[in-house]
């Protein structure tokens, strides 16, 4: 028995793999979307990964520097470091800035760390590790800079001396790594004219400034101006203990919030970037219904357009499985087509977009075998208007 | 029950006894066909004549196993097929293998050649691709459009697709074939070639044609033909006059 549903395709193949076409772009925004869905909840953890900490020490009540505001003194680390099965502790900084670069802005997240402990990152793709205290900085290869470039931060200027790879912040901005003292500045100090003005403030309250008391105003004006702030401690347990025993151990006698590296996976995935991954599983959703019902459009339409030969084939005989068949086998062919089109079109713009986009092969597969099912699915129209076709209406004129 | 006699003895290849179509029942039923008695012979081509509204289209159906009949009998090559109901089962088999049809327009796959168009029918019967296709091939020489079979039908001539499409009715060796104004498409000359092509194929295959038409240039040609007006057939001679190429 000859392959109807191939010799139709054949015959009327530029419409065939014109509508594939538009069909596979409509599938490459679907498994784009997708790669999206990944590229986010892979960024969300790439930093977290790379900082290789065991455990988070952040504000009490909070969920971290990730998620939110975390402040603690910088001189936390020391009390932590002396607790059973604490290897390494390390101060960290996190601030997101649009760092000024040749005449334009780059929003980047500036991470302050300290040099051979937990947050310094992983390894470098280009350049030097920092090697001076101030005004050094190590970019994620995503801010577009080179090493020896200079941009501003707040009020100082640094010099890339290094370039690190796949280090951006949950929101997909790429990470600027200086040093822990540099961070600090960066995020607590202030500017000459609002230093100018809290210092008059502070002059001018009478509580602060009493005649009896004459050092009290210089001490509480230092106070205000120091910089001894940071967003989190990070923890590197040592082999043989559970990071779990640890992390109780420093909420109990410390009364700290404090994470594991799961717990902190949890907040970046389930809380950080929920509602991005659930307005884009909003679009996927509608895109695949819209897929759908354009699927079941062309499928039905392409049916209309031979309803006459439909009519002969079952007055001269075809089963009604020959013809439902030979609708699906095109619809399939749509399908695979289009899906072949999508993946191509969806891999080569993929890397044009600004946030990261990840495709993975199970991710494909389960697309593959969906767009199938979509297809058989949406042939089903089709296919019912054409074994509702009477046999008679081949006859008359 | 009056059975239709003729003057011939050989068997027939297609008989309908008193057959009675009715749409609807009641005050509002619509009798269609009135007890049909009609019979054609193999090899005989035969007219079935008739206004718009006479009945004809359902008759052809009832004919063609499309519709149900309301009551009376179909005999299909010696074999009782209707009794007041359908006692073949696969009716769709019974269009495939036992009844050729041969519409108005050639109504041709457009997708497929020329030779799969004719050979179809026998891969539907459960041919061979090749069976079907030598059939196919010796079907298309006969009516001389052999040297077509690998062309879309869009690149034939409407003469050459009528011709493919009589070559497809005649595929899977039916006795009976129906021809719903072959050609009602075709001018004069064209109407006489199909017709001779189909009385020639008639005899040579000893399949029984019933050919409806409103031709006026080929009604005087059949022997035999039927008169349909609401809904009861009358047998009529015809002129039987020779096609302009077939010898007197």
């Amino acid at each position: 028995m000859i392959n109807l549903a191939v010799k139709e395709i054949a015959y009327s193949w530029f419409r065939y793999v014109l509508t594939a076409f538009g069909l596979g772009l409509l599938i490459g925004v679907t498994l784009t979307m997708t790669g999206l869905v990944r590229g986010m909840m892979d960024d969300a953890i790439s930093l977290i990964q790379g900082t290789h900490a065991d455990l988070w020490v952040v504000q009490d009540d909070t969920m971290g520097p990730y998620a939110e505001s975390s402040t603690l003194y910088d001189d936390l680390y020391r009390s932590i470091a002396g607790l059973p099965g604490v290897a390494e502790v390390s101060n960290v900084a996190y601030l997101t800035v649009q760092a000024r670069y040749g005449g334009t802005d780059i929003r980047v997240l500036v991470a302050g760390f300290n040099h051979d402990r937990p947050g310094e990152p992983p390894y470098l793709v280009a350049g030097r590790p920092i090697t001076k205290s101030h005004y050094e900085a190590i970019a994620d290869t995503k801010t577009g800079l080179k090493v020896g470039d200079k941009i501003g931060i707040r009020r100082d200027e640094y010099t890339i001396v290094g370039l690190t790879n796949r280090m951006v912040s949950s929101g997909g901005d790429p990470v600027v790594f200086i040093t822990m003292q540099d961070a600090q500045i960066v995020q607590f100090q202030k500017d000459n004219t609002s230093i100018y003005n809290d210092r008059n403030r502070l002059a001018s309250n009478p509580q602060l400034n009493r005649p009896g008391i004459p050092g009290l105003l210089q001490a509480v004006t230092v106070s205000q101006l120091s910089n001894n702030k940071i967003n989190a401690v990070l923890v590197r347990v040592s082999p043989g203990y559970d990071p779990s025993g640890v992390a109780d151990n420093i909420r109990r006698w410390k009364h700290f919030k404090v994470y594991t590296y799961e717990q902190m996976t949890k907040i970046l995935q389930e809380k950080v970037i929920v509602n991005a991954l659930r307005q884009l599983g909003m679009f996927m959703g509608i895109l695949a219904i819209v897929s759908t019902a354009i699927i079941a459009l062309i499928i039905y339409t392409m049916t209309l357009g031979k309803i006459k030969e439909i009519a002969v084939l079952k007055l001269v005989g075809a089963k009604n499985s020959t013809i439902a068949g030979m609708i699906l086998q095109e619809a399939w062919g749509l399908g695979l087509l289009g899906f072949i089109v999508g993946k191509v079109a969806s891999t080569l713009w993929a890397p044009f977009f600004p946030k990261h986009i990840e495709f993975i092969f199970t991710d494909t597969i389960v697309a593959f075998l969906l767009t199938m099912l979509i297809c058989t699915l949406s042939s089903i129209i089709g296919i019912r208007a054409a074994l509702k076709v009477q046999p008679s209406s081949a006859l008359g004129g | 029950m009056q059975l239709l006699q003729t003057s011939l003895d050989a068997p027939f290849a297609i008989q309908m006894e008193n057959l009675v179509k009715t749409y609807g029942s009641g005050p509002t039923a619509v009798h269609a066909i009135r007890g049909v008695n009609l019979s054609v012979r193999p090899g005989e081509v035969v007219g079935l004549l008739g206004p718009s509204g006479s009945g004809k289209t359902t008759l052809l159906q009832c004919l063609g196993a499309i519709i149900d009949p309301t009551s009376g009998r179909i005999i299909l090559d010696g074999e009782l097929i209707y009794d007041n109901g359908w006692l073949i089962k696969d009716l769709r088999a019974l269009r495939r293998d036992k009844i050729g049809f041969v519409f108005q327009a050639p109504y041709l796959i457009p997708f497929i050649s020329v030779l799969d168009n004719v050979a179809l029918l026998p891969m539907l019967a459960g041919q061979s691709n090749s069976n079907a296709r030598q059939r196919a091939l010796e079907l298309l020489t006969v009516l001389e459009v052999s040297h077509r079979a690998h062309a879309k039908p869009f690149e034939l001539s409407g003469g050459e697709q009528q011709r493919v499409a009589i070559a497809r009715a005649l595929a899977n060796k039916p006795p009976f074939i129906l021809a719903d104004e072959p050609t009602a498409p075709l001018d004069s000359d064209r109407s006489l070639i199909v017709m001779n092509l189909l009385a020639r194929l008639a005899a040579q295959y000893n399949t029984a044609i019933i050919v409806i038409t409103h031709d006026d240039v080929i009604i005087p040609r059949f022997k035999r033909l039927y008169r349909l007006r609401d809904g009861i057939a009358t047998e009529e001679q015809g002129e039987g006059l020779p096609f302009p190429d077939q010898p007197a």
